[in-house]
């Protein structure tokens, strides 16, 4: 081909790509898009230029930021140099050679009245291989990130798990570690980086009856999780997947009752709570306490203490028994047993049966207390007195060699049915301080906060175990307290809170 | 048979007869409670029968209603220590006007105590004390140790005390308290 032809056909084609460039910059409606340049040096911004749907840099802005230099032969390729390393730009053809080596590109390089444009992607397909520190492009979030900066990336998905109980998965890429602390009304997620990577919005705005609200960037490093006004409480756990940390936040929210305090309605089978069912979170620790029995005190028949206005304790138990339940379900995944989980009666010893049978690390027995002086108010917390020769007798234990499936023998331990809480005692005493120290500040206490006594439920449970009463129905002003769902909430949080703090004191198995 | 193997056997017999003896001795509940007293108690709402008194203490519920309180009163004299008891549970239980307050619910009689050698005391109280009891632990509580306390704080030789319901042993009276074996004095429960 004659190079006159040539060199006319060059020029029409570069005209024409200018033109075409210039009637697609100028249709551009503002603010122009543009690329982040994160760096130990700081933000920086610098214009994107859109051409049809391809996202192009100019090179000027390049070469100041990375020191590079460009020259443009007579031939019209464009040559780019970085400490000796260049690279060859061929104006009409999306290729460049690097060092030599070929890379492709997803658009030539355009020229922009005496600019020359280069697609975003020739940071990190031609440039990065020859320049000194990393150089990480993302293009969905116009992000250039330069050196070691931790700028992770990151995803959220919300998942309504049940009408009381939501999933909340932020996963960070790299993986950056969060802490989440409450505020007021919003969870706030802080990561250990320098910078964050989110797409916008991170999460879409909830709807209203949403457990949470939504998600937006506080500032730099940290991020704000808009609760719902059901919110009642969370958990939140953090694991490892591959090269992504993921940070899971289990909420929970308070069940919708039409109940109403002073004339409290009786606990039906369709009335409780749906139970979470969020499984356990990945890399949770060993635990001494894996079941906990709640025991919700008298039922049937057995109505317990009346308040004056009809409030009944078996009831209240009830109600309160659920929502330690949905608590200790939802934020720790252990596994709850309720002794009755409806209006019905249960024999007492068949109420320490099923904490003993089924191994329970802890049981907590819920009442509500009477007392002939109608002023009498205040929680208390009891644990087992058994007399000196029951203790004695029980401490000195005995085993008993019982033959075993297949052969052989085996000694059993043989503990009395109505001492086993001998051995538990300490435990117990110790639970029961914790408990009167979350009580503290949300539940109204008794002067003897503290205290032992016979109790049947109690003496036969081969684990820690208390009985709480929650404060006096016979006192008219705290039986509108009690049957009020503040009341109930911050009672079930304090028991919950209680055995976080005794399960951290505990090694794992010393239960039992 | 020989006067040789017979000295074994003769011996065993006598150790039996001996415990069998002293179970008998020991177990005045199940002899008691087959064969009750026909004498009933006073009547709690009865005026005390005139002639000789004793002081006793008897116990009501404190002003802020978590304790009980010591009260001394005049009660009637009983011929004998299982009299006295009864005297001392029937002026216990006996209703009281304001400001004194019993643990013990309205309507609660005596039917018949009984005392062991071992120190022991069986208190049978009619079923109002646990129809009647309006519930809470506290509540139980209280009511059981002012039946305890008062037999083990005006009775020396009574040592503990097993509170039972219309001639029968009971788990609890309200749900809360193990009433199976007789309970110690426990004055941490008085002011």
């Amino acid at each position: 081909m004659n190079p006159r032809v040539i060199s006319r056909s060059l020029t029409i084609a570069t005209l024409a790509i200018s033109v075409a460039l210039a009637t697609a910059l100028s249709s551009q409606t503002p603010p122009s898009p543009s690329l982040t340049i994160l760096s130990r040096e700081g933000r920086r911004a610098i214009p994107i230029a859109m051409v049809g749907d391809q996202e192009f840099v100019a090179l000027d802005d390049l070469t100041t930021l990375f020191q590079l230099t460009v020259r443009e032969d007579t031939l019209g390729a464009v040559t780019v140099s970085y400490k000796g390393k260049t690279i060859v730009l061929t104006p009409d053809q999306a290729l460049a050679s690097v060092s030599g080596r070929l890379v492709s590109l997803p658009a030539p390089p355009s020229r922009s009245g005496r600019r020359w444009l280069v697609p975003s992607e020739f940071i990190s397909r031609a440039l990065a291989p020859i320049y000194d520190a990393r150089l990480d492009l993302r293009k969905p979030s116009r992000l250039l990130v330069v050196g070691d900066v931790r700028v992770p990336r990151l995803s959220a998905r919300y998942e309504s798990v049940s009408p009381t109980a939501a999933r909340l998965t932020i996963d960070a890429s790299p993986r950056a570690v969060a802490t989440v602390t409450q505020e007021a009304d919003h969870l706030t997620v802080k990561f250990d980086a320098d910078a964050l990577d989110t797409a916008s919005p991170l999460l879409a705005p909830q709807p209203a009856p949403s457990l949470v609200a939504g998600v937006r960037v506080v500032d730099a490093t940290t991020l704000a999780v808009d609760l719902g006004p059901r919110f009642a409480g969370f958990r939140s756990t953090s694991s490892t997947v591959d090269t992504t940390q993921r940070l899971v936040l289990d909420v929970i929210g308070l069940v919708q009752t039409d109940a109403s305090p002073a004339q409290p309605q009786p606990p039906t089978t369709t009335a409780q709570p749906a139970p979470p069912e969020i499984p356990p979170a990945f890399g949770q620790p060993a635990s001494a306490i894996h079941t906990i029995a709640i025991d919700a005190g008298h039922g049937g028949d057995d109505e317990g203490v009346h308040s004056a206005d009809g409030a009944k304790e078996k009831d209240l138990t009830l109600t309160v028994a659920r929502r330690v339940r949905t608590i200790i379900e939802a934020r720790l995944g252990l596994r709850v047993l309720l002794t009755r989980d409806d209006d019905r009666s249960v024999p007492i010893d068949e109420r320490a049966a099923v904490a003993n049978n089924n191994k329970a690390d802890l049981l907590v027995s819920l009442h509500a207390n009477g007392s002939m002086r109608p002023t009498t108010t205040g929680a208390a917390v009891f644990c087992a007195a058994l007399d000196k020769d029951s203790a004695q007798t029980a401490a000195a234990g005995g085993a008993e060699r019982l033959p075993t499936f297949g052969g052989g023998s085996r000694d059993i331990e043989m503990v009395p049915w109505d001492l086993a809480q001998t051995r538990h005692l300490a435990q117990s005493e110790r639970f029961a301080e914790l408990l009167q120290q979350q009580f503290h500040d949300r539940v109204p206490l008794a002067s003897r906060p503290v205290d032992r006594a016979p109790l049947r439920v109690l003496e036969s449970a081969n684990m820690p175990a208390v009985l709480v009463e929650l404060g006096y129905l016979t006192n008219a002003e705290q039986a509108k307290l009690l049957m009020s769902e503040a009341f109930q909430n911050a009672a079930a949080q304090s028991i919950f809170e209680a055995i976080v703090r005794f399960r951290d004191t505990l090694a794992p198995g010393q239960t039992q | 048979m020989s006067p040789r193997r017979l000295l074994p056997i003769a011996a065993l017999a006598i150790v039996a007869i001996g415990i069998a003896s002293i179970l008998w001795l020991r177990a005045p509940r199940l002899t008691s409670r087959a064969t009750p007293r026909a004498a009933a108690a006073p009547s709690p709402t009865a005026p005390a029968p005139p002639g000789r008194k004793i002081k006793a203490r008897l116990f009501y519920v404190a002003d802020d209603g978590m304790r009980l309180t010591g009260v001394e009163r005049d009660i009637a004299y009983g011929e004998g220590a299982t009299e006295q008891a009864r005297e001392i549970v029937a002026a216990q239980i006996a209703p009281v006007v304001e400001p004194l307050v019993s643990a013990v619910p309205a309507g609660t009689s005596v039917r018949a105590v009984f005392l062991t050698e071992g120190g022991e005391a069986y208190v049978d109280l009619s079923r109002e004390v646990a129809s009647a009891h309006p519930g809470g632990t506290l509540n139980e509580l209280l009511t059981i140790y002012t039946i305890v306390n008062a037999l083990t704080v005006n009775l020396p030789a009574v040592t503990s005390v097993q509170v039972l319901v219309d001639g029968k042993e009971v788990d609890t009276l309200a749900g809360h308290i193990d009433l199976r074996q007789p309970l110690a004095k426990n004055l941490s429960w008085v002011q």
